[in-house]
């Protein structure tokens, strides 16, 4: 394990937090430190503001010099997607329509975070409004992988992925409507975990496809992600799709639940377009669940090929109404050529939302349009409800399904910007996930020979991510990928 | 050719919620610009919608109040189209699962005179669904303002059949459903608050032709009686456009109250594709039986069906139940008097005439008159014992306007009891026969009237506290024994 602050678990800083061995401002310091010296190569941060960073940390540890610290994450840097809002920070989406927007309240999870005493640490690059899968459709900058800065970090929150793999945050918030947050752990080598949909508050979060975007957690390890989750998960009165679930500790659960278990893997899953190395490294670890004493057995997704095809008529209509506010009449960009109503729309929208972000309104607008949807949008959800079933289905048999996260390991910046379809194939094996409204997690699986870091997806049931982190924590005992770190 | 009109009116009514329909800001009016705003009425990045249950209690209650159907299950839908009072650029409202399905507004035309009941109807409803009201732009030489206190304000949206045929009709009906609001607490329906606020599809056919002509949809309409104006003159141009050999093109046009025209706003190749879809961040509502129940036994009488039980129980005019029954609080005023005084005709006479005129002649409400239903009963009983006369129980109701004091205190404090010791007034009568020969003798002669000539110094001697009937009576007896 390194010695460096910077890339320990929050379970290790937090015993030494609470032991006073570290102060939280020393931590924060080391955070801050490591940023500085190493944003420039990742380029994680679209802002951080150290000053207000500092004073969280110094609050913590007055709080624990009174006796009032409140638990692991009480002085922990944790970085935030610049997509979920903090008071008084900026709020930009990676988007030159809100580059200079402030938000005035807190995101559900971000007052959740405060009062779990956790340092909200900066605002952590996306592809613009969360669409994309490379971070390449920022508006301010590409951030890289830490592994190879070549390569892209995935998307849309590879500023939260890359900032944890690179050492500039102890853990990370991300959002995923697509594999937004599964995708960037897979290919920066960290955790990654969406939430069933309705189990973490949205209030807060810039939404991009309401019906499926979920706020999760980034984490070294299964036990970080499981403290975090613990922090953010619960009902909220201000998101009326939010559940009300009992939520459990899901920390103290991990060591509860042993297995063996039942695993699935779904023969769809294994099909044409899988990177060798990434296969081998999933094989491997459906290899190791067997060792453990787990079944293995196959089952089927038959309409998984159906998935991506019903995530964009899906996500493009939603996502288009979503944007419609964006339109530089009360904040956001306003052209400075507008003459009119009319024109301060068209000139501010032209010129505020990026390539990516106009093709997916200009798509949902097509299939909401009068005429077609009944062939898109209702045809489309009706589908979405048989992909739901698929999984349900296999329920029956099995507890959590075994996939890659990725088909490939990280590709090269530029690679695949100028072929939407290619890059929306990469989310293929995390998109009905968010369809299905289940809970998913990534983490590593070993490395490909080029050095890149592979991810293992682990597809749980709804509510039952006290089974699934547990099923990860079972691999990761097992196996040491989560202690590398790039070399920077 | 004689043409028909056909009337639609789509009416929106502000639910009188405290808080806004999707957030806890309050609602209201008149407030400085913007201050009655926050994240989610500002559609800023990142906030969501929350359902607020009252509102949805007003329109299901609203629904049971007009005998609609109300759907077990409604959901609610985005309707996409950019405008600047609106901050999401898009409108969350249902449009395929309305909360109310069917009904009718009952009306009441004009009867043939005033004291005569004119004709009931009933205008079917197609749909009563709920939505978020918009903000208000404020246009100036130099520029357009946006006030965002009214956005987010639960609005009603309340669709009859195309099924009214005159002016007076759509006028009826907007009273009637008006008074309907009122009546269950719903909204105040003040339209130049712009709580309740109208739109009119008109068109004409031939009489006898069943197919509907082509609509022309009328907006502005500000006041209950611009709705009518406004309707009566879009008719009477539909007509004379047809009689000329015309086109009737379907498209808005916006009437002006004042100046009595109308002028095309857009037609319908401008018409917008909204973009329906259900809203992915709000749940559909099940409405269940238990939850109906309750809200059926908040519902208040009908204000027909009180002014028929008014009618019957009460035996009182039709002038007086037409000015009663319109006001919620006025019939419970009368009913209280009536119940206490047990004499509803008398109470309603002093109500109707006398309270109506002073609260009017002060400009202040029921509310606030310190005039109770216990005053006019008690004032209902004094005159009826005779214990005070007509003209002294009118200056006593003054005063007790004036102050709220009890008839009963009043009569005291200022000794208005009526004259009733005979042997005084039998006095007095002799005394004024005695002055007034020349009316004896026309009397006498056969000139009934000529008694009258003796009674205004019969009153004059009782300082007006004598009853006219009782001076009456002991006058033809003295004079018939003369």
């Amino acid at each position: 394990m390194s010695s460096e602050l910077f890339f320990q678990p929050v379970t290790d800083l937090a015993a030494q937090l609470a032991a006073k061995k570290i102060s939280s401002v020393e931590l924060m310091q080391a955070v801050l430190a490591r940023t500085k010296a190493v944003d420039a190569k990742v380029q994680a941060f679209n802002s951080f503001d150290e000053a207000d960073a500092l004073a969280q940390a110094r609050a913590s540890d007055a709080r624990r010099a009174a006796g009032q610290a409140s638990g692991p994450l009480d002085g922990i840097p944790v970085g935030i997607k610049d997509v979920i809002s903090v008071a008084g920070q900026p709020l930009t989406a990676s988007s030159k329509m809100l580059a200079n927007f402030v938000s005035p309240y807190d995101a559900t999870v971000t007052r959740k975070l405060k009062d779990a005493g956790a340092i909200c640490w900066g605002r952590l690059n996306l592809d613009e409004f969360a669409m994309g899968s490379s971070t390449e459709n920022s508006a301010f900058k590409t951030t890289s992988n830490p592994w190879d800065l070549t390569r892209v970090p995935g998307g849309s929150s590879g500023g939260s992925a890359a900032a944890l793999a690179a050492g500039e945050a102890i853990a990370s918030l991300g959002s995923d409507t697509g594999g937004s947050i599964r995708q960037p752990a897979a290919l920066c080598g960290v955790v990654g975990l969406k939430p069933t949909y309705g189990l973490v508050s949205r209030y807060g979060l810039i939404a991009f496809a309401s019906s499926l975007d979920q706020i999760g957690p980034f984490g070294r390890t299964v036990e970080d992600a499981a403290v975090l989750l613990g922090a953010i998960a619960g009902h909220d009165a201000n998101d009326s799709t939010s559940f009300k679930a009992e939520i459990p500790d899901y920390r103290a659960e991990l060591a509860k639940r042993k297995g063996p278990w039942k695993l699935g893997i779904a023969k769809e899953y294994f099909a044409e377009g899988i990177d060798p190395e990434v296969n081998a490294a999933v094989q491997a670890a459906i290899a190791y669940y067997k060792k453990l004493g787990c079944e293995i057995r196959e089952i089927s997704l038959p309409h998984t090929k159906y998935a991506v095809g019903v995530y964009y008529i899906i996500a493009t209509a939603e996502c288009s109404s979503n944007l419609a506010r964006y339109d530089g009449i009360r904040y956001g960009h306003r052209s400075k050529d507008a003459t009119d109503a009319l024109d301060i729309y068209f000139k501010s929208r032209a010129e505020g939302f990026g390539a990516e972000v106009k093709r997916r309104i200009i798509l949902g607008t097509y299939v909401l349009s009068s005429g077609y949807y009944d062939a898109y949008y209702l045809r489309a959800q009706k589908v979405r409800t048989l992909i739901r079933r698929d999984f349900l289905n296999a329920y029956q048999e099995v507890d959590a399904i075994l996939t890659p996260t990725s088909p490939t390991p990280a590709f090269k910046k530029g690679e695949k910007a100028a072929d939407p379809l290619a890059m929306y194939l990469s989310d293929i094996y995390t998109i009905g996930v968010n369809l299905a409204g289940l809970p998913g997690i990534s983490l590593p699986c070993g490395f490909s020979k080029s050095g890149l870091p592979i991810g293992l997806q682990i597809i749980g049931q709804p509510f039952k991510e006290a089974d699934l982190l547990a099923i990860a924590r079972a691999y990761e005992q097992g196996h040491d990928w989560h202690t590398k770190h790039p070399t920077l | 050719m004689k043409y028909e009109a056909v009337i639609g009116l789509e009416v929106h009514v502000q639910i009188k919620t405290r808080s806004k329909i999707f957030s806890r800001v309050a609602t209201g009016y008149g407030a400085e610009p913007n201050t009655l705003t926050d994240p989610v009425v500002l559609g800023l990045p990142g906030v969501l919608p929350v359902m607020n249950k009252a509102a949805l209690d007003a329109v299901i209650k609203s629904g049971l109040m007009l005998g609609c159907e109300i759907a077990p299950v409604c959901k609610w839908d985005r309707k996409n189209y950019f405008y600047p009072d609106m901050p999401k650029n898009y409108q969350i409202s249902q449009y395929d699962q309305p909360i109310c399905l069917g009904g009718s507004v009952e009306i009441e035309l004009p009867g043939p005179a005033r004291n005569v009941m004119g004709e009931h109807k009933k205008i079917p409803l197609t749909r009563i669904h709920l939505e978020e009201d918009v903000g208000k732009l404020n246009h100036s030489a130099t520029g357009s303002l946006i006030d965002y206190n009214r956005a987010g304000t639960p609005l009603m949206e309340i669709v009859s059949e195309p099924a009214m045929h005159t002016a007076e009709e759509a006028y009826a009906y907007l009273t009637s459903l008006r008074q309907t609001m009122i009546y269950g607490g719903i909204s105040d329906c003040d339209m130049e608050k712009g709580q309740l606020r109208c739109d009119a599809n008109i068109s004409i056919r031939p009489v006898g032709e069943t197919k509907l002509g082509t609509k022309v949809e009328l907006k502005n309409l500000n006041s209950i009686s611009f709705v009518r104006d406004g309707i009566a003159h879009e008719i009477k141009r539909q007509v004379s456009l047809a009689e000329s050999g015309g086109t009737i093109v379907q498209e808005t046009r916006d009437y002006d109250g004042q100046t009595g025209a109308s002028q095309s706003l857009r037609s319908k190749e401008m018409a917008h594709d909204y973009r329906y879809f259900p809203d992915p961040d709000l749940m559909p509502v099940k409405v269940d039986e238990a939850w109906k129940q309750k809200l059926r036994a908040e519902c208040p009488e009908q204000p027909f069906a009180k002014q028929e039980r008014f009618l019957k129980e009460y035996q009182i005019p039709y002038t007086i139940t037409s000015v009663l029954v319109p006001e919620r609080d006025l019939s419970d005023f009368f009913e209280e008097a009536a119940k206490i005084a047990g004499k509803p005709q008398a109470a309603g006479n002093w109500i109707v005439n006398d309270l109506l005129r002073e609260l009017g002649n002060a400009k202040i409400s029921l509310a606030e008159s310190k005039v109770k239903p216990a005053h006019i009963a008690a004032l209902v009983k004094l005159v009826e014992a005779g214990t005070i006369l007509n003209n002294a129980a009118r200056e006593v109701f003054i005063d007790m306007f004036a102050t709220g004091e009890m008839p009963d205190a009043n009569v005291a404090r200022k000794g208005l009891k009526a004259e009733t010791n005979t042997a005084e007034l039998e006095q007095w009568c002799r005394e004024a026969i005695a002055g007034n020969s020349k009316a004896l003798a026309d009397f006498k002669g056969g000139k009934d009237s000529a008694i009258n000539g003796f009674k205004g110094p019969v009153m004059k001697a009782a300082k007006g506290k004598a009853d006219p009937k009782l001076v009456d009576e002991t006058l033809r007896r003295l004079l018939a024994s003369m």
